[in-house]
């Protein structure tokens, strides 16, 4: 089985050095790419079926598409590398900054060249102080050795490119309102259209994607988008996926995998199954903004039609697994507290509903329930879904709660009529 | 009249260099208030009124994106800052247990600083370091897989 992205990253958990890159074929992808005309690469990122990492699943070079290009086009314009990985329970990209930062660096220089991007940024969470010391010493040696700055390799292409490390805020994540925060606004969301393909970072022609996914591209440009899709057990996508798994599970980790592996795969080959004395009770399997699914889904495959189907969302691939000692409306309090922090307060559903579903679930927690609270957060959860809000963290933030009143419903009738939650212990 | 400068030459002149890729100075603000508050410790509102002038905003302009943001800290801080994940993935391994510990030998509750400004104590969001919860950063230093029992070494080490 291949693993493109991770299997040169070190056990010792230090990053590759650029010799080593380029030793392991680094940078090959972008001397490939310089050979062919833009249009070219973007075919080839198109035909590949690589689909977006952050969470949506857009085809990549379909996102490329829609950047104007030729003379005319509008300058500069912008490559922005979505590194601020804030959803809790999502640890994926810290995997790819830290060991390979070359990799990703050399996959926004060759989606750079496609686009005709001349300034790029990596957008960084903050809480990432090791990677980003890593990130900064890689741009360091690829300006170097003449991957970045002028006339790259001899070419007459150039790209800029430097590091922001942001200052925390979930927000940021959302790809419209993390052009704002570089541009050192507030980072509320903006307006769609237009969307950052066309107008994005101080008005012009914006691709942001995630790191993961900028990280694919290099593989594919050395090696095609036919062995790029011949990596996958997935019809809808290409390639390996990075899978996660935190919680009372043997072994939590981060595994590439084919893009479409099992999630009973994932959770007992991989993960090692629970923990001694826990039982599985229900899974988020892409992040906090996923819907719980259950113990007899195993069997679907982690791509991104197979998962909707199955009434959830692949979201990042990292599941965070919900044993059977864990309160479920603590679990959901827990989540929606962070969503009613992180909310930016745009707009009212979100402003006003998070907040509200986090003090009833909190009532419930401390034995303070009603049975009309059921019908309330039943409520919140139409109230902040998608068309209704601004931006897509209020429905995201709905999506662990309507899943959990659907299959956890005993326990919050449970902790309504009992005046307790039977988990807490002392 | 002369008032002290809380804003150093030194952090001037850091902010300064910030302006050189960028199409105008506000979009320095946010990388502005990190080094503020990487020479002040926090940013105060006399440290704002300085910015001011400097990135060519007002100073409520300043204020709102400051106040926007989980790490730049509006109000003062100890010399070392303890960020404690409460966020999902911690709170299943027993991030309550770690707080009720830190609680109990600091002596004080979130939001709070030790009277010999050692700690300041604070939640935070999840640290993106789930598999190895639970999980907290002292001002830069992550610890992970942690157990009340660690707790007292780890404060150990910082003055
Ligand atoms: C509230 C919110 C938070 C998000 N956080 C992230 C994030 O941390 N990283 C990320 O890559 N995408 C995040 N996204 C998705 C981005 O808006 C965007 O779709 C993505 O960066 C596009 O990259 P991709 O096409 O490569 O997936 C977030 C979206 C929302 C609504
Ligand atoms: S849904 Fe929430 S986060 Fe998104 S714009 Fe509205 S208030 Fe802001
Ligand atoms: S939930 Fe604590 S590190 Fe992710």
């Amino acid at each position: 089985m291949e693993r493109p992205l991770t299997e040169h990253i070190k056990q010792d958990g230090t990053p590759l050095s650029l010799k080593e890159y380029e030793a392991v074929g680094g940078y090959q992808g972008l001397r490939n790419a310089l050979k062919v005309s833009p249009a070219d690469v973007m075919n080839v990122v198109k035909d590949s079926k690589l689909r977006g990492r952050g969470g949506a699943g857009f085809p990549t070079g379909v996102k490329w598409s829609f950047v104007p290009m030729g003379d005319n086009a509008p300058s500069p314009k912008y490559i922005v590398a979505n590194g601020d990985e804030m959803e809790p329970g999502t640890f994926k990209d810290r995997l790819l900054v830290e060991g390979n930062p070359h990799q990703l660096i050399e996959g926004m220089i060759i989606s750079a060249y496609a686009i005709g991007a001349s300034m790029s940024y990596i957008f960084l969470r903050w809480a990432y102080h090791e990677a980003a010391k890593r990130i900064q010493y890689a741009l360091n040696e690829a300006y170097e050795a003449g991957y970045l700055g002028k006339n790259i390799l001899g070419s007459p292409f150039s790209l800029e490119m430097d590091l922001h490390t942001s200052v925390g805020r979930y927000i940021c994540g959302e790809e419209t309102a993390l052009l704002n925060a570089l541009e050192g606004k507030r980072a509320n969301p903006r307006n769609k259209p237009p969307f950052p393909q066309v107008s994005g970072l101080f008005g012009k022609p914006t691709i942001v994607n995630n790191v993961e996914t900028f990280s694919n591209i290099p593989h594919i440009l050395a090696k095609g988008a036919q062995w790029y899709i011949s990596l996958s057990k997935s019809e809808g996508g290409g390639g390996t996926k990075l899978y996660g798994a935190s919680g009372k599970v043997k072994r939590p980790a981060i595994w590439e995998l084919p893009l479409g592996t099992t999630l009973g795969e994932v959770i007992e080959e991989h993960a090692g199954g629970m923990q001694d004395g826990y039982k599985l009770r229900g899974l988020l399997p892409g992040g906090a903004s996923t819907d719980f699914l259950t113990p007899d889904q195993m069997n679907i495959k982690l791509d991104f039609e197979e998962v909707a189907k199955a009434g959830s969302r692949m979201g990042t691939g990292t599941i965070i697994v919900m044993d059977d000692k864990t309160c479920p409306v603590g679990m959901c309090l827990n989540l929606e507290q962070f969503f009613a922090q992180e909310s930016c307060g745009w707009c009212t559903p979100c402003r006003e509903g998070l907040p509200w579903t986090a003090k009833i679930l909190l009532a419930l927690e401390e034995g303070n329930g009603k049975p009309e609270d059921i019908d309330h957060l039943t409520f919140q959860t139409h109230y902040n879904a998608p068309g209704n809000t601004f931006c897509a963290l209020a429905p995201g933030a709905m999506e662990p709660l309507q899943s959990a009143l659907k299959h956890f419903r005993e326990d919050f009738d449970e902790h309504i009529h009992t005046h307790r939650c039977k988990y807490q212990h002392g | 009249m002369v008032t002290a400068q809380v804003i150093s030459n030194e952090a001037r002149q850091e902010i300064e260099k910030l302006f050189h890729h960028l199409p105008h100075k506000q979009a320095a603000c946010i990388d502005a208030l990190k080094i503020v508050q990487k020479y002040n410790r926090w940013v105060s509102d006399e440290a704002l009124q300085e910015l001011a002038p400097i990135l060519e905003m007002s100073v409520h302009e300043i204020d709102s994106v400051a106040t926007f943001y989980n790490i730049i800290f509006r109000r003062p801080v100890g010399r070392h800052v303890i960020l404690l994940c409460n966020s999902v993935s911690c709170w299943i391994m027993g991030y309550e247990e770690i707080k009720k510990a830190l609680k109990d030998k600091l002596k004080i509750d979130f939001g709070m600083t030790t009277k010999d400004d050692r700690f300041t104590f604070l939640p935070i969001p999840c640290l993106g370091t789930c598999d190895h919860a639970p999980a907290m950063i002292i001002d830069e230093d992550l610890y992970r897989d942690l157990k009340p029992d660690q707790l007292d070494e780890i404060l150990a080490k910082y003055e």
